[in-house]
């Protein structure tokens, strides 16, 4: 019986301290099933909702499977009625593409800043915004100090956000909660049937806070994450990145 | 119950001369303009027409007789310039102020009177200062606009017809009183009718017979049975508020100050008649007469007074006050009415929606009205064209979004060519250079052939592949146009996630 008061003692002070360290409030709206194969890796098995997520691309193949996974872990967020907004600026995104992956394109509000330093402006002011589900941000550079201001934005409001850097001067540190890099693996068809098959990214966690960094090699199929136990991937040091 | 009061300028044309002249004022002065050959007199002045001088004379015979007549060439269309720009001044007296051409005004000075201490103040206070500026005036005050324009020009100077009394008044005045035409006067004359008493208690009916319509509509006007209609010269806003400051203002502070009481006094009026402001503009009176103003718009109505600061908040600096400003005027050119207020209570949705057009309306005053925009489907096929954006931002999605067809989620806005290497006609290409890299290609599938459509452009079509290179990033490439004209070019256009 004290044994049993004692865990739920040393639990709840372990989600203080989480909510002091950036990965916020545990709420009851967490899906941990949704994002079963991504919440091993964070402290408590859950992945974080209030923090910034940030994602590093180099490629022009590799961001669009960066913006794809966003998108992907945006849907799994959205709520029946619950915009969400995605910051840029010159995105490429194309609304038509966005719909396989499980968001309704015009649950979107973009946002073309005209500067980089106003799309920064904007991805603040939206953070602190309770009213939206998700902000997705796509900028260069972020310093230290932006990335400080955004996940202090976020641990008061709790709105998740994806910050997506493609060609970035430098990976330098940043307050962000984690860093992922998402890179296109080639598509499983099934029994070597022709065609191209589902998208398939191999989705590295480099750093998280607390955490231990993981990778994944997954599949979007049906609207869900699955797992690929394939033996032809092809083992990251082998492909040219970069 | 309405009060007007009019103003009648007797000598206005000659006066509006003389006043700069001030030489002239007391001589007679008389303004002409060239009839058929000769100079007719268009307006005199107050001691030319104790002269005896009066419009419509011919200068030759006055100046025959008067050797000393000023005779000045007379403009046309100066009366209505001037009697509009005396209209616009009254409306320090009251907002709705009205021209009466002429030579006359009307104002509706209901409310308006009790501000100057009564009705003979108001009088007073008008006659005093439109005498200084050298017009000679008549004013009068009645509850209808036909009753008060009688006396201002029958009746006694100063005139004030009590509420309800505009009959007794009439009485005994002739009936040029009642804005008649000239055909109808005569044909009373003749009847040996000079009074309005002497048929102002006919049956309507026998008036209209024996003179037409307008005899008893001019009477019912009179006498407030029938209603009467003025443009006012400046139409009355309903979502107006002013601020005027007994010093001139000339700092940021003092500004905001000034921004805030205006946005407090005018969310509580757009409250209570349940709208919320769509635009405003908030303009600013420098007292050297310059004006300036900043403009904000909104997504959702709102009458948030904090958030509507906010929109204008950056936009104080680009203000120039120099030496201040005295006047302050917040005015909202478009509302609309806030219907989901009682909702809002019970749906958190709608409260979100209003949270995020806040946070959109500061943007949008930031970084300008087009880098906001939502996208909805559109029923096309051509890929550029496929998507177009909703207007107005909340606009819902009338067809669903089609997802039987491979879309890239990046898409180039201009596609760009490639070099490519194709074992067939028709088959998807084995290699392609993008950029001066080689990508080999592991994985295909389409093509998928996308015409123009002719009604909108001309073009050739398109033939789109979705490819794998051998790391397993997607790209969507299209060969434009068939084989058969020569070596057709090939694009990249998108790619996938």
């Amino acid at each position: 019986m004290e044994a049993e008061v004692k865990r739920e003692m040393a639990r709840q002070l372990q989600s203080k301290i989480d909510a002091m360290q950036g990965l916020g409030k545990r709420s009851e709206r967490q899906q941990r099933n949704a994002l079963s194969p991504f919440g091993s890796a964070f402290p408590g098995g859950v992945f974080p909702m209030a923090a910034i997520h940030e994602f590093i691309s180099y490629e022009p193949s590799d961001a669009a499977s960066t913006s794809g996974f966003m998108t992907a872990l945006v849907g799994k967020f959205m709520q029946e009625g619950s915009l969400c907004l995605w910051i840029g600026n010159g995105t490429k995104i194309y609304p038509s593409g966005l719909g396989h992956f499980g968001l309704k394109p015009d649950r979107i509000v973009f946002i073309d800043a005209p500067t980089a330093k106003l799309a920064l402006w904007i991805i603040e002011e939206a953070l602190k915004c309770e009213a939206l589900s998700a902000v997705v941000g796509e900028i260069k550079e972020l310093g230290f100090t932006e990335s400080r201001r955004l996940q202090l934005a976020v641990e008061r409001s709790g709105v998740p956000g994806f910050i997506h850097r493609y060609r970035p001067q430098a990976e330098n540190i940043v307050a962000c909660t984690a860093r992922w890099k998402i890179t296109a693996l080639p598509g499983n068809t099934v029994d070597g049937l022709p065609g191209m098959g589902h998208s398939c990214w191999d989705i590295q966690l480099l750093k998280v806070r607390n955490g231990k960094p993981d990778s994944w090699q997954v599949s979007w199929s049906g609207n869900n994450f699955a797992p690929i136990i394939e033996k032809h991937i092809v083992p990251q040091q082998e492909r040219n990145v970069g | 119950m309405p009060r007007y009061a009019s103003i009648w300028f007797p000598y206005l044309l000659a006066e509006s001369v003389t006043r700069k002249r001030p030489e002239l004022r007391d001589g007679p002065v008389v303004l002409a303009s060239r009839q058929r050959g000769r100079m007719v007199i268009d307006a005199v002045n107050a001691p030319a027409k104790a002269k005896g001088i009066h419009v419509g004379m011919v200068v030759a015979d006055c100046k025959a007789i008067f050797p000393d007549l000023r005779v000045l060439e007379s403009e046309s269309g100066k009366g209505e310039k001037i009697i509009q720009a005396l209209a616009e001044w009254s409306i320090r007296y009251t907002p709705f102020s009205s021209v009466d051409l002429p030579d006359g005004l009307i104002l509706d000075t209901t409310g308006c009177t009790h501000l100057w201490g009564g009705e003979k103040e108001y009088l007073e206070s008008i006659e005093a200062k439109l005498g200084g500026y050298g017009y000679t005036v008549r004013c009068a005050m009645a509850d209808t606009i036909g009753a008060a324009w009688a006396a201002t020009r029958f009746a006694n100077p100063r005139c004030i017809v009590k509420p309800g009394k505009q009959k007794e008044i009439l009485l005994d005045l002739s009936p040029e009183a009642l804005r008649l035409e000239a055909s109808v006067l005569e044909r009373l004359r003749k009847l040996g009718l000079k009074r309005i008493g002497d048929f102002i208690d006919m049956p309507p009916s026998v008036l209209r017979r024996r003179f037409g319509a307008a005899l008893p509509l001019r009477i019912g006007q009179a006498l407030g049975q029938e209603m009467e209609f003025v443009i006012p010269v400046e139409p009355i806003e309903p979502y107006r508020e002013r601020l005027c400051s007994m010093e001139p203002i000339a700092t940021a502070a003092g500004i905001t100050i000034a921004l805030r009481n205006l946005l407090e006094i005018l969310c509580q009026q757009l409250a209570t008649d349940g709208m919320g402001l769509r635009q405003g503009i908030f303009r600013a009176y420098r007292i050297d007469g310059d004006v300036q103003h900043l403009e904000i718009g909104t997504n959702l109505p709102s009458r948030n007074p904090n958030h509507l600061f906010k929109l204008f908040e950056h936009k104080i600096a680009t203000l120039r006050p120099d030496l201040g400003f005295e006047l302050f005027v917040l005015e909202a050119t478009d509302v609309e009415p806030v219907t989901d207020e009682q909702a809002a209570i019970w749906n958190a949705a709608s409260q979100n929606d209003a949270k995020i057009g806040e946070l959109l309306d500061k943007v949008m005053a930031k970084a300008g009205r087009e880098s906001v925009s939502r996208y909805l489907p559109a029923e096309q096929y051509w890929p550029e064209r496929a998507v177009k954006k909703a207007m107005p931002l909340w606009e819902k999605p009338v067809t669903p979004w089609r997802t039987d067809w491979p879309r890239p989620i990046h898409l180039l806005s201009r596609p760009e060519t490639i070099e490519v290497t194709a074992v067939l006609p028709d088959y998807p290409p084995m290699l392609f250079r993008y950029k001066g890299k080689t990508h080999h290609v592991a994985k295909s599938d389409g093509p998928e052939r996308i015409e123009q459509e002719w009604w909108l452009a001309d073009g050739l079509y398109r033939d789109y592949y979705c490819v794998e290179d051998e790391s397993g990033a997607r790209y969507w490439l299209f060969r434009s146009g068939p084989y058969d004209a020569g070596r057709p070019e090939w694009f990249i256009h998108g790619f996938f996630a």
